[in-house]
């Protein structure tokens, strides 16, 4: 087996000592209706990248806290190099501010009340511009691969995610979290089926029993408190089912794969928390839509996403290169310009399970590198906040 | 393996496998490989079903568990005889 402790990628070590694989220059919304201002910015500056989203106000109690950390989360990710931050009023503004240079990089934070959308503009536009300048001449350096963050979740699923591109991205943890990686999985709503597996892989009982505690949860505040059927059309969903999957069970027993044979997770994540336990595999209590999920993994602190799909989802993220990887024969037949990695030997019994774990850990390394994933090259940059519960 | 399989079963334990090609035609006498240890057995298709989708490896009737990855998927609400396709129509989830 190839030993991969002393491989290097190129990143970009930042103030705070995590490895980033991008440098972007974001433009960060507070809220909604800072988007418009956000995307002038982004018009005026080359180089810089504005993420609007659809939610900041009146939002209270932890589904507040999940808004700032998602948005401090990804101001601090370590593919950003600095971040102009602008919201409707200064003082929501700054707590996001404030969160991001906790990581020693440049953030500045624009107020539009008081000042109107077109002075707010000029003004983050020349601040924007001086961020360019300084991230241009970041350069990357020598890293080793065993710092990396890499998170995954699937999407689009069918039967063969779990016979081929879900034991592939199991394989590539089998492999990187003894040597030093920190991973993300999560999906909580898609572990049902697979709960009893899921609770046993924790590193011990007291953890699984955690995670148990977080998924039951889920069952009874989310969807025995809202079903009004049983939730047959919701999961698997039509896509799915069109693939070949038949019930949640069989859908959340592939999904599992992808935690390989050995790899234990070490502790649970609330959405967008970053790991606090040092190296090893982490569960992040996430929805399981593709974007939300990817979302709150990269303000958690992953900087590259791995991503099997069956039936072809074309998900990407604003920050994060998402690697999607396929056994589907017919997905590669029909998507081809969505997918990174092709692993349907795994299916002809030509390539195996290790060749194809390999295969995946060749092209994080290429990425961390700066190959653009096809997400990338055809611009899908899905921001998608978590909302809990309606706001006041 | 120099034939390419037709049907990919995960563990011995299961009931079903999954089509893995394109165009599977009812009649075809399919290459089985189950995975866990890449054996391999034949198995003729008695319907032609979409690749992903999944074929019966032995007569089901209405009430009994469907096995896939050694685990419990879901029970079968019509029978289903062996070399048919198993899917929504014939087997539902436990859970809801």
């Amino acid at each position: 087996m190839t030993d991969f402790s002393n491989v290097m990628v190129q990143g970009y070590r930042r103030d705070n000592g995590h490895i980033g694989v991008r440098n972007h220059v974001l433009i960060l919304p507070l809220d909604d209706i800072s988007n418009a201002a956000c995307e002038a910015v982004a018009n005026n500056i080359k180089g810089t990248l504005a993420i609007p989203h659809a939610y900041g106000r009146l939002q209270f109690g932890e589904d507040l806290e999940v808004h700032f950390r998602t948005l401090i989360g990804t101001g601090s990710n370590a593919n950003v190099a600095a971040v102009v931050v602008i919201g409707i009023e200064p003082e929501w503004t700054q707590r996001v501010v404030d969160g991001i240079a906790e990581t020693g990089k440049p953030v500045a934070g624009l107020s539009i009340e008081q000042n109107g959308d077109l002075k707010t503009i000029m003004d983050a536009s020349h601040i924007a511009k001086q961020y360019v300048h300084y991230a241009t001449e970041l350069q990357r350096e020598d890293c080793p691969l065993c710092e990396l963050w890499i998170s995954t979740k699937c999407g689009e699923s069918d039967t063969t995610t779990g016979l081929g591109s879900c034991p592939a991205v199991g394989n590539m943890y089998d492999k990187l979290l003894p040597i030093g990686i920190t991973g993300f999985f999560g999906e909580t709503s898609e572990i049902t089926g697979a709960e009893h597996i899921c609770k046993h892989r924790a590193i011990n009982e007291e953890v699984g029993e955690r995670w148990y505690k977080m998924w039951k949860a889920y069952q009874d505040d989310v969807i025995f408190a809202h079903q009004t059927d049983d939730l047959s059309d919701s999961q698997p969903t039509k896509g799915n089912i069109l693939g070949g999957l038949t019930t949640i069970e069989e859908k959340a027993l592939g999904n599992l794969e992808k935690i390989g044979r050995t790899s234990r997770y070490i502790d649970i994540l609330g959405p967008a928390e970053k790991p606090q336990s040092g190296a090893g595999l982490y569960f992040m209590d996430s929805s399981s839509a593709a974007a939300e999920c990817v979302t709150l993994m990269a303000a958690g602190g992953a900087v590259i996403h791995t991503f099997p799909t069956g039936q072809g989802n074309v998900i990407g993220n604003p920050i994060v290169p998402v690697i999607k990887i396929t056994a589907n024969p017919r997905t590669i037949r029909t998507m081809s310009e969505h997918v990174d990695v092709d692993v349907s030997g795994i299916l002809r019994r030509e390539t195996t399970i290790d060749e194809a774990g390999d295969q995946l850990i060749d092209m994080i390394i290429r990425t961390a590198n700066g190959r653009n994933t096809a997400a990338e090259a055809l611009g899908h940059r899905e921001f998608s906040m978590t909302k809990l519960y309606r706001s006041a | 393996m120099s034939e390419i399989p037709h049907l990919l079963v995960h563990d011995h334990e299961d009931t079903v496998g999954v089509v893995v090609v394109e165009g599977l035609e009812a009649g075809t006498d399919m290459l089985v490989c189950i995975t866990h240890d890449n054996s391999t057995f034949r198995l003729k298709a008695e319907q032609s079903v979409p690749i992903g989708h999944k074929i019966s490896l032995r007569d089901h009737k209405v009430g009994d568990t469907v096995y896939k990855y050694g685990e419990d998927i879901g029970r079968i609400i019509q029978d289903c005889a062996k070399g048919h396709h198993l899917h929504t129509h014939n087997c539902k989830t436990k859970r809801w």
